[in-house]
């Protein structure tokens, strides 16, 4: 059998392995591969290329210098688990697992090892509940936030009221496409609307069930809960019915650049939501001398600025941010796992804060509490503007309705606190 | 006509041209099965490979421009042209001609002989490799089809077959797409079965598909027949990867759609052309008319294992597929 | 030297029939065997654990399972990912229905459950054939795959879809959810492998095996001396699906811990497998662990020869790790289209002869 050497492997390996704790390590769980690669690459772009920034402008935070690991997974589970555990014994301070699947594998896992996760807008949305979730943040915006703000907007543009109207929601058949379901159907209880399921399956190359559907019940609004391909598939048939594109609206991640392209001209109009806004930052400067002319991007610099590059940027700051809190509460500078989580528990985010930063406004002002990790839930409606080639925020950002959506949020955590034993409570 | 038929009409219609979509999967799966009993399980990744050379043609993308440039610390990424779409094309074409001779030259060739599961492990090994080295060359974005391919709904259709069943009846709707799909499938059909009959090396490949001995001692050479069919193979694989790419923009996820060849493959047979087609409609109006018509009962998104089913049931009555040649048993 | 016998002097249908005619072998089987069960368990770390062995150990009985059906008996299934599902919720159900009862029973009644399945959709085998089976399975596969997204019973209604492990303990110790110890997951995947590993190779190579290889060597010639395709082809069926159906219920209770069906489990999985076995070598329990190692350890070293050694970035290393693994495939194949299984019997029967070839 083939073990043996095996053994002599793991062997040689644990002996050789000592865990370097030196500065601040952020592992990346990127994924530039795969079916969802023109979706990771940006992101894990400007997540890597603010904290490189940070490390060339001053040093690092709090003058300990940032270490970047970058651990590619694909999109896939078990990939991210063997990058989970490759780089959590180098002392990282902050997970980004950006997947609906690696989270849930993390969640318990980074709880059990004491590693702060941070799920940006995706993930699992009852974590919002700091009590049950001690260890995972899901601020700035969750996914029931983010079918709360359309069903808001939607309001807004309809003076109001939405009876009568039918709403469909044409989501990925999966966890991820499943998250607002349960909203929709609250929310639909509560203002009268219609409420249509539309299941796509993965990858979602093939619509033309769903589409002809559409053109027939001929919803007033369209949701869409899409990623990979299936996003842009979606806006290429919606063009084709000939769908008014300004009642199609994606969440933010069915809302990059990459999606809308391929549909040319016709996309115009798209909406979408975004957690964050886009646009001329002055921190774009600092990130182009600093890291793009001194040859130290992550990628090839083309997706500079870019929805996805803005939102890991944003990610990055926010976690960086953290890490300020946390050496400030704690007095040190080389901070710990466990530090950065109380700086994250402490984080508050205003705009003065994000104007310093020379990125005033990308997020909503927003603070975190021990009972509350899920931030204010706050998000912007943007418009794709195909001539100029570049989304265009439509709204303000937009409130979601925390009446409906906080009850769901403890009804789930407590659910799965009373799964795992987990007696609710801050540390 | 009630409304109701006359949208089933229309699910029906676009079922067909679905199908129509994914035989052209099928036919290069087929083709090369045929010559060489190989079950070619990278021709997905060959359509993608395909599409996103001509891609990255057009564009005048550099190949291999990121490890150029992570080597050298250079900064390229395009020359800076743009090649018009019928030179792209030509050139795509014998791209795919170089990887037939390649696949042939060093990975078939020592294979002859062997198993068919052996010979479908070694398309398997081709399909990673593809994969990567597409990767590598071209990038992992997402790029567009800039071929002018006619998209959208034919309104003129629409106009004219609206309100036919009263007021609620919004006409027929057919992507533009779609029809240039079935015609351009309609053309290669016919120019595929008019080469296999009417010209020399076409004989000679129905020739080596019907017996690789036979036709080995009447001097036909069997190397340059299995270039010829996989470079046929690849050209089919350009044009379902144009036809593909053209919807969804070319990206990784193009090679998926070899599973929704794969239903349409085992209900036509994976020996005949006509068979791919056949099954291709049958396939796509099975599918289609089912989500249409219990999808909503069930909750959707039935097409993926429906397909599979269907074909399934069709084997249970001809377990040589359709128009597969009839397996004869001796012991 | 020491690798041989002193010709060919048996005079027992047991020694005849020994897995490990040569005393090496045998000593090699046992130390193998010790140095899985004793030494291992005490310097396992979490990475090697939830990296390397613990995913190889479940791979492993994956592949010996698809290996009966398609190395023995002949039948090529798709449907691996699809039966994999299968004994992931099933484990999930039984867990959370009867969380007084021992997991470990609940794996092997996860199996059960599996085999059960596995036989229903194995049925179409008895007049499909070739790669044209292949359909019935792949069918099996985005069946059951859709439906336990579809219903809500199957992940108790949570709000995700997602399964999740609820914490389970044998003798005291956690072998199921966050806080189970590297050594404790290995352990539980190790007894299982061991047992399979066991069973597999006394049911191949006693009457059912025999059976299964008449109906691979050819079903009619088969049928003709005695052996009833219905029975053989059905318990090849049910038996891999029992494999398949531990591998899966360890792959989500012990490794994973939280699956989502689709991405877990889909026809990437079915794959997987399949490439297991044949890489490995078809109708070899021995192959279906070369090819198990071969397609776990391969990535995770190529990557860290290309990240961590070679620095360069992440993407370029694998896309490169799928050149090269596609290459390797293929070299492989044209070197030894039998797999590993049969590299490693060449290079015994050269160690046999060795150092006096003639």
């Amino acid at each position: 059998m083939k073990m043996k050497n095996l053994a002599a492997v793991a062997v040689a390996a644990t002996l050789g392995a000592a865990p370097v704790m030196a500065d601040l390590v952020i592992p990346d769980l990127s994924y530039r591969t795969g079916p969802y690669a023109a979706g990771g690459t940006p992101f894990s772009d400007g997540y890597q290329d603010y904290f490189n920034m940070l490390n060339a402008r001053d040093g690092g935070i709090g003058g300990e210098a940032v270490r970047v690991l970058e651990c590619e997974t694909g999109y896939n589970t078990e990939k991210g688990v063997e990058c989970y555990e490759a780089t959590k014994g180098e002392g990282a301070l902050i997970y980004q697992p950006l997947s609906t699947g690696i989270t849930y594998q993390l969640i318990p896992k980074a709880t059990a090892d004491g590693i702060p996760i941070h799920t940006m807008g995706y993930g699992r949305t009852s974590a919002a509940n700091g009590e049950v979730f001690n260890w995972t943040f899901n601020y700035p915006a969750n996914y029931w936030d983010a079918a709360s703000v359309m069903v808001n907007y939607l309001l807004d543009e309809n003076e109001g009221s939405l009876e009568g109207k039918n709403i469909a929601l044409l989501f990925h058949n999966s966890a991820y496409g499943k998250e607002p379901i349960r909203t929709l159907e609250t929310l639909a209880e509560k203002h009268g609307f219609t409420f249509t399921q539309l299941a796509v399956d993965h990858p979602g190359q093939e619509q033309k069930s769903q589409w002809l559907r559409i053109r027939r019940e001929r919803p007033d609004y369209i949701l869409m809960w899409g990623w990979g391909v299936m996003n842009q598939v979606a806006i290429q048939e919606a063009v084709n019915i000939g769908y008014p594109m300004d009642q199609f609206i994606g969440n933010w991640w069915s809302g990059a650049e990459h999606d809308v392209t391929p549909a040319g001209a016709g996309a115009d109009g798209y909406l979408s939501l975004n957690m964050n806004r886009i646009g001329d930052l002055p921190v774009f400067e600092d990130i182009k001398t600093l890291v793009h002319d001194a040859g130290n991007t992550a990628g090839d610099g083309s997706n500079f600025g870019n929805v996805l590059y803005t939102r890991g940027m944003y990610a990055a700051m926010l976690g960086a941010e953290a890490i300020a809190k946390a050496q400030e509460i704690h007095g040190v500078a080389d901070v710990t796992a466990a530090m950065v989580r109380d700086g994250m528990e402490a984080l508050d985010i205003t705009d003065a804060r994000m104007e310093e930063l020379g990125m005033a406004g990308v997020g909503p002002a927003f603070s975190v509490s021990c009972q509350d990790h899920g931030g204010s839930g706050l998000g912007i409606v943007q418009q794709w503007n195909a001539s100029e080639g570049k989304f265009v925020a439509l709204t303000d950002y937009i409130a979601p309705d925390d009446s409906v959506t906080l009850p769901l949020i403890m009804e789930d955590s407590a659910a799965f606190a009373a799964e795992n034993n987990i007696e609710p409570g801050c540390l | 006509m009630s409304t109701e038929f006359l949208y089933f009409v229309e699910v029906l219609i676009n079922g067909l041209m679905a199908g129509v979509m994914y035989s052209l999967v099928a036919l290069g799966f087929v083709l090369i099965f045929k010559a060489s009993g190989i079950f070619n399980f990278s021709q997905g990744v060959m359509a993608l490979f395909a599409a996103l050379t001509l891609a990255g043609i057009m564009e005048g993308q550099v190949p291999f421009a990121h490890i150029i440039n992570s080597i050298f610390g250079t900064n390229i990424h395009h020359f800076g042209w743009h090649v018009p779409a019928v030179l792209a094309i030509i050139l795509t074409v014998f791209v795919m001609i170089g990887f037939a001779w390649a696949v042939q030259r060093f990975v078939f060739r020592h294979l002859v002989g062997q198993e068919p599961i052996i010979l479908f492990m070694a398309t398997i090994g081709l399909a990673y490799f593809l994969e990567g080295l597409g990767d590598i060359m071209w990038g992992s974005d997402i790029k567009t089809l800039a071929l002018g391919l006619p998209q959208g709904g034919a309104r003129w259709l629409e106009d004219a077959t609206a309100g036919l069943g009263g007021d609620d009846f919004y006409g027929f709707f057919i992507d533009k797409l779609d029809m240039v799909a079935t015609v351009v499938a309609a053309v290669l059909v016919t120019a595929l079965i008019l080469f296999s009959q009417y010209t020399k090396h076409g004989r000679a490949m129905r020739a080596v598909a019907d017996d690789h001995q036979a036709a080995l001692s009447v001097g036909i050479s069997l190397n340059f027949i299995w270039i010829l069919v996989w470079s046929l193979a690849g050209f089919v694989a350009l044009v379902a990867g144009i036809m593909w790419g053209a919807k969804s923009g070319v990206q990784f996820s193009l090679s998926l759609i070899a599973l929704k060849a794969l239903p349409v493959l085992m209900l036509g047979g994976f020996t005949s052309i006509p068979g791919a087609i056949v099954g291709g409609l049958i396939i796509g109006m099975g599918e289609k008319v089912f989500e249409y018509m219990i999808g909503p009962m069930v909750g959707g998104a039935t097409e993926n294992w429906f397909a599979y089913v269907l074909a399934l049931l069709f084997l249970v009555f001809r377990p040589q597929g359709l128009f597969g040649e009839r397996i004869i048993e001796r012991v | 030297m020491f690798y041989r016998e002193a010709g060919d002097f048996k005079t027992s249908y047991a020694e005849d029939n020994q897995t490990f005619p040569i005393k090496f072998d045998r000593y090699r089987y046992w130390f193998v065997l010790a140095v899985a069960f004793l030494v291992i368990p005490f310097i396992i770390n979490d990475y090697w654990a939830n990296a390397i062995f613990v995913p190889f150990l479940i791979y492993s009985i994956a592949a010996i399972g698809l290996n009966i059906l398609t190395g023995y008996c002949g039948q090529v299934s798709l449907g691996t990912g699809g039966f994999m599902a299968v004994g992931a919720y099933a484990c999930y159900k039984l867990m959370t229905a009867f969380p007084e009862v021992n997991i470990l029973i609940h794996i092997i009644l996860s199996g059960g459950i599996t085999a059960v399945v596995g036989a229903a959709f194995g049925l179409p085998s008895l007049r499909i054939k070739g790669f044209y089976l292949a359909v019935a399975t792949l069918a099996a596969q985005f069946f059951l795959i859709w439906l336990f997204n579809k219903v809500a019973w199957f992940y108790n209604y949570s709000a995700s879809g997602q399964i999740s492990a609820p914490e389970r303990f044998v003798g005291g110790i956690a072998v199921t959810g966050p806080n189970t110890e590297a050594w404790a997951k290995y352990m539980v995947c190790l007894v299982f492998v061991t047992l399979c590993g066991l069973a597999a190779r006394n049911l191949t190579r006693g009457t059912t095996g025999r059976k299964w290889m008449a109906i691979r060597d050819m079903d009619i010639a088969a049928e003709i001396i005695g052996v009833n395709p219905l029975k053989a082809k059905l318990t090849a069926f049910a038996v891999s699906s029992f494999f398949v159906g531990i591998a899966g219920a360890l792959f989500f209770a012990v490794y994973l811990g939280a699956v989502e069906g689709g991405e877990a489990f889909g026809i990437q999985k079915s794959f997987l497998v399949l490439f297991m076995v044949i890489i490995g070598g078809l109708g070899s329990i021995f192959g279906s662990f070369a090819g198990a190692a071969f397609l776990v350890v391969l990535p995770v070293a190529l990557k860290m020869i290309g990240v961590d050694l070679l620095g360069w970035p992440t993407d370029i290393v694998s896309h490169f790790q799928l050149v090269v693994v596609g290459a390797l495939i293929m070299f492989f194949l044209i070197k030894e289209p039998h797999g590993l299984a049969q590299l490693w019997r060449v290079i015994k029967e050269k160690l046999r002869l060795w150092p006096f070839p003639h």
